[in-house]
């Protein structure tokens, strides 16, 4: 039997059971009791909806539902008073790690959780829970000649900070698992009361590679949640921003992974490539990552007529020398060798853990969150989203390649939009003073940024929750090297590159 | 590949002449000059980075330091994989809860004469996260500072004029603290 669609779901169970939220903007929340709650776990081991967030709010466990049908996406509230909740963990293991940071930061348990171990909370804390201070039990492995390799928290190279158990036999790994959580820095706490102009500057340091995309997907969701309207010229700046920095981490990754093969002259040409994206973007925006340029309501800058000449040209030396990068790439057989058939992260487990961005596109999840749901102002621009299948090194290179073939076509186009009949009286809107609730989907270059937002009518922050898309992506880390051996790790990791901060908040 | 290779020889260099030493930087390490020691490390630095909370803003920029516009090895910079090779500890982040022990025993783990240079604003006092209950503070918190280098992040161009007064400060035989 085929499952029903989310939405016709929903308005099918008893009335008794949920209710929606008002004043929830731009999708759906609904209350879901008990009953409700129960029923949707069951709805989910034969629906194939995808889980995008799970947070906990006070006595409050949310979640972000997904049905890929029609892609409708809702929030839905189950309101735990004492303080746990069944957990989405056996159907969406997705969810596993995101329950167990609501058991730290909320103390809100997933009473039949399959992994309750503290996950973010190291024992460190004032409000730290009792227990977590013990050593952290790795899942263990046996059999002859299984030895551990402990890397980390401070480990080779300059990279965040996280822990990598390795079990091994011989050069093979056996087992990895990923310990997360050191750089957790309270983000959420901080921004609860502080105004939205102050909160942005924090969402825009929550992971400093996608400065652009953070900044965007909270001032999307405050908006939403105030119901303001941004200037047509502040949307269009703030996607050339947004895609001036997906090009400026793609080069940089795909020379690093280059690097991780030891073949250091892609490395050079492409950090010199990079280097000119941050350049262009420090003469335009002032800021080489573009930090804080983005704002509830809008933009803080202005791009003059010399950025945008500028910026043209840049687009054009880029073309030319990707071009480059992608033949030596493709001539380079002891290159290939290394990333082909390496890492792979098959289509099911993208699925199951829908996982976005590269990762989810090299291994046919056809999901990009400027397509779907879309947002402003891409569904006026032509671009293509790229998707593979086979979920290797090499194909999430190739995707990354092809996306900046796509990003220069947006950059193009958004500056021929920006360069006509200047309306360029606006680029903020001052914020309504209504309250309310919002939500936003951003495709940062990592993939789709989740921001949620409670506003109080004097624009102040009451809770706000953002998601990395690292959430679903490391996960999967600890499968792609499953059988590679130790030495081609850095090269999975790069290749998928989850954030540390981002994913830690 | 020969392509590139060629025309990248056929043309001058993208590296540029580098930045001028920071006054700034000279004035807060010449406080800590008492006597004049012996400079033992003559004209070279091993760097080891520590990320003890950063928003991986300042790693970028760091990164850039050894692209071929600033290519700090020419100044006998390099970064080094172990605290046990390194000559200067690059802190970066207000050092939270969770990486303090970390911070602490790396510290501990380099030999003397070590130097420690706190990058950004947030290794400076915690920055924009000071005061949350998962934040101890800035390195300064956790161990002793040589050099502070400002900036969110600091651009390449601020980080290679900080390392080069520590550079030259090494030089003359200033000591850490």
């Amino acid at each position: 039997m085929a499952a029903p669609a989310l939405g016709e779901w929903i308005q099918n169970l008893p009335g008794t059971n949920w209710e929606a939220v008002p004043a929830h903007r731009p999708v759906p929340r609904h209350v879901f009791d008990a009953a409700a709650w129960n029923d949707l776990i069951a709805m989910l081991a034969v629906a194939d909806w995808e889980l995008f967030g799970l947070w906990g709010d006070d006595d409050t466990i949310h979640v972000a539902v997904r049905d890929p049908g029609d892609g409708l996406l809702v929030v839905l509230s189950h309101p735990c008073p004492d303080k746990s909740f069944q957990s989405l963990g056996h159907v969406r293991p997705g969810a596993i790690r995101l329950e167990r940071a609501a058991a730290d930061l909320h103390a809100l348990i997933s009473f039949d959780g399959p992994d309750r171990r503290p996950w973010l909370d190291h024992g460190r804390w004032e409000r730290s829970r009792l227990f977590a201070s013990a050593p952290y039990p790795f899942l263990p492995v046996d059999g002859d000649g299984v030895h551990q390799i402990p890397v980390g928290p401070v480990h080779a190279g300059i990279i965040e900070p996280g822990h990598f158990r390795f079990h091994c036999n011989g050069e093979t790994v056996v087992r990895l698992e990923v310990r997360l959580g050191y750089v957790h820095k309270g983000v959420e706490t901080l921004m609860a009361g502080q105004p939205a102009f102050d909160a942005v500057k924090l969402a825009g340091r929550i992971s400093g590679d996608s400065t652009v995309a953070y900044a965007l997907a909270f001032s999307r969701a405050v908006e939403a949640a105030s119901g303001a309207a941004v200037p047509a010229r502040a949307v269009e700046l703030r996607a050339l921003m947004a895609e001036l920095e997906r090009l400026a981490n793609h080069f940089g990754d795909v020379g690093a992974i280059a690097n991780d093969a030891a073949f250091a002259l892609l490395h050079a040409e492409c950090g010199r490539l990079r280097e000119l994206i941050l350049r262009a973007a420090e003469r335009c925006f002032g800021h080489r990552l573009m930090m804080d340029r983005i704002v509830p309501g809008g933009v803080a800058v202005d791009l003059d007529t010399g950025g945008a000449d500028a910026l043209a040209e840049l687009v054009d030396e880029l073309a030319v020398r990707l071009r480059h990068v992608v033949d030596i790439y493709n001539a380079k057989p002891s290159l290939l060798d290394r990333t082909t058939n390496t890492g792979i992260i098959s289509a099911e487990l993208v699925q199951r853990f829908a996982a976005g961005g590269f990762v989810g596109r090299a291994a046919s999840r056809d999901f990009d969150a400027r397509k779907q749901p879309g947002y402003p102002p891409y569904d006026a621009l032509a671009f293509e989203v790229p998707v593979r299948r086979y979920g290797d090194v090499h194909s999430r290179v190739t995707i990354r390649v092809e996306e900046i073939d796509q990003s220069l076509g947006l950059v193009r186009q958004l500056l021929e939009r920006l360069a006509g009949p200047a309306a360029r009286t606006e680029l903020r809107a001052t914020l309504p003073a209504g309250s309310g609730e919002g939500l936003a989907l951003v495709e940062g270059f990592r993939g789709d940024v989740l921001a949620w937002v409670r506003l109080g009518g004097d624009a102040r922050v009451i809770r706000a929750h953002l998601r990395d898309p690292s959430w679903f992506q490391w996960p999967l880390i600890e499968a792609a090297i499953e059988g590679n051996i130790v030495a081609d790790f850095p090269l999975c990791n790069k290749s998928v590159n989850g954030s540390y901060s981002g994913h830690d908040l | 590949m020969w392509k590139l290779i060629a025309r990248n020889l056929l043309t001058a260099p993208v590296t540029e002449p580098p930045p001028p030493v920071s006054r700034e930087a000279l004035v807060e390490l010449a406080a800590q000059v008492d006597k004049a020691a012996r400079a033992r490390l003559g004209r070279s630095l091993s760097i080891r980075q520590i990320d003890a909370g950063s928003c991986n803003g300042c790693e970028l920029e760091i990164h850039a330091l050894n692209n071929p516009f600033y290519d700090i090895e020419r100044f006998g910079i390099r970064f080094v994989a172990s605290p046990r090779h390194a000559d200067v500890l690059l802190v970066t982040g207000p050092v939270t809860a969770n990486m303090a022990e970390a911070l602490q025993r790396t510290y501990a783990a380099t030999p003397d004469p070590k130097w420690v240079v706190a990058t950004g604003d947030c290794a400076l006092d915690g920055g924009l996260f000071a005061g949350s209950y998962a934040v101890v503070g800035g390195v300064s918190a956790v161990v002793p500072v040589d050099l502070h280098i400002r900036g969110c992040p600091p651009s390449p161009t601020q980080l290679l004029s900080g390392l080069l007064a520590l550079l030259e400060h090494v030089e003359r035989g200033g000591v850490p603290r």
